[in-house]
């Protein structure tokens, strides 16, 4: 980003946390964290009565949307779910102000930033970590039981997407890009014939996985990433963390790299959530690699037409066999 | 008709720059930039030795499995129309080793370290990835470069 751009990001960031967090100001350390052409993370700390705030800025600058990664929420939308969570007592960073036109900031939120780690290799490897990690897969269940059992009442609107829909959604995707993938076509043909009756509708979080947690010597401290939040199925959450990539190479841990499925089933269990059919978490399995597939295709796509012209955008279309092996090993094993 | 280096050799070299010159000298998004960048030259080095065998033995297999002629692109295609049209499915035993052939070879470039590709070379010993014709194999020297420690 251009230094006059930042100066002017920087300016406009001072004044809201003063206007708008009490006892708070001041900006320091500011950077960016990640995110796409359209959607920005950054890291900074304010004060507040004398000691360092640390804060993180979700925003998206203004201009034309991005074409929605299989339909993104607003971020909006995504401040109040992490409210709802943390009303649910769920470990989710707490909302500290959602900007406004007049903030001059683009839409977004202000929220803690909270201490940990969720990068996958440091989460296999730190030794601070050895105690919690035989720990994590059942926290991810119990913290899943959590997300489901918010009362559908209290939920703002939010998209429907049943597995059918997902379906009709990804191979609209898929048909788009015009790109033949036959390994993807079987997968399509596996999940139609295989569709399970519908779940109870719940809120499901979309993309809760190894890389989106923030984990430290205590456990799950955040759940970050509620973007692709919606109501459906809540067998999909169970099935998207024990898709292989999010394993992370670590391939005999089904769930993130770090636990077994009976442990994630025993978590969600204890902590309330129904009877756990492993045979439909299999099920969002194979849907969720199909679901990461096309979306590498996709994110290829954004480089060849789009204004993000990184490397790594253009590299991951070369992901896109990954998620064809691994569907060929849940469907044709 | 073109002089040395090969293009295997050249695309190495700019990957050996980024890797023991550039990259140290980075840090941050810069860094982690260069390091997707010297392993999509690894990509293309690995995909200019094995590609074409990989390709001529793909092209082979679909014609036995269609039964008809094309492009490779064509014969995709076709592939996809039967799988979606229900012509061709998972009972097909040649149908699903061709599948699993196709994407261990994609896979022998793209990402040789991914976990699901070596279970799965050690799972279907008859399902090797094609090896690369011997004239394509430049890479010898690469071997034997001392390694910087990540």
């Amino acid at each position: 980003m251009p230094r006059q751009e930042l100066k002017a990001l920087q300016t406009s960031l001072e004044a809201v946390v003063k206007e708008r967090i009490p006892g708070a100001s001041g900006v320091e350390g500011l950077r960016r964290l990640s995110g796409g052409a359209s959607q920005e993370t950054w890291s900074f700390d304010a004060h507040q009565n004398g000691a360092a705030l640390p804060l993180i800025l979700r925003r998206r600058a203004r201009g034309p949307a991005q074409e929605a990664l299989g339909g993104a929420i607003s971020l909006e939308l995504e401040a109040e779910l992490l409210s709802l969570a943390a009303d649910a007592k769920l470990p989710v960073p707490a909302v500290r102000c959602i900007l406004v036109p007049t903030d001059e900031l683009g839409s977004g939120f202000l929220m803690e930033r909270l201490a940990g780690e969720t990068i996958p290799q440091r989460i296999f490897r730190d030794e601070a970590l050895a105690e919690v990690r035989p720990r994590l897969a059942r926290q991810c269940g119990q913290i899943l039981a959590g997300i489901h059992g918010i009362a559908r009442d209290a939920l703002p609107e939010l998209p429907f997407a049943p597995a059918d829909a997902q379906l009709e959604q990804y191979r609209g995707i898929y048909d788009r890009f015009d790109d033949p993938h036959p390994v993807f076509e079987l997968a399509f043909r596996w999940i139609e014939e295989n569709l399970p009756e519908p779940g109870k509708p719940s809120l499901v979080h979309g993309d809760f996985r190894n890389g989106n947690l923030m984990i430290d010597a205590r456990g799950i401290r955040g759940v970050l990433d509620w973007e692709l939040a919606h109501v459906g199925d809540p067998m999909e959450d169970l099935g998207w963390i024990c898709v292989n990539s999010w394993r992370f190479g670590h391939i005999d841990f089904p769930v993130g790299g770090f636990g077994s499925r009976e442990e994630l089933a025993q978590g969600y269990e204890s902590a309330g959530g129904d009877a756990v059919n492993f045979e439909r978490v299999r099920f969002w399995e194979v849907v969720g690699s199909l679901k990461w597939g096309i979306i590498c295709t996709m994110m290829l796509f954004g480089f060849r037409h789009g204004p993000d012209r990184s490397v790594e955008r253009a590299a991951i279309g070369r992901r896109a066999s990954e998620t064809e092996i691994d569907l060929l090993e849940l469907i044709a094993p | 008709m073109y002089d040395p280096p090969s293009s295997v050799e050249l695309v190495t070299a700019v990957r050996e720059f980024l890797e023991d010159h550039a990259l140290p000298n980075l840090e941050g998004r810069n860094a982690f930039h260069a390091r997707v960048a010297a392993n999509a030259l690894a990509i293309v080095a690995r995909q200019l030795e094995r590609g074409p065998e990989a390709e001529a033995r793909e092209q082979e297999r679909l014609a036995a499995l269609l039964g008809t002629e094309g492009t490779l692109d064509e014969q995709n295609r076709e592939l996809c129309r039967r799988i979606r049209s229900g012509r061709l499915a998972l009972d097909d035993a040649g149908l699903v080793s061709h599948l699993r052939t196709t994407s261990l070879d994609k896979l022998a470039v793209d990402q040789p370290k991914y976990s699901g590709y070596r279970r799965a070379v050690e799972k279907y010993p008859s399902l090797q990835p094609t090896e690369p014709d011997e004239s394509h194999r430049t890479l010898a020297a690469d071997a034997a470069r001392p390694r910087v420690p990540e």
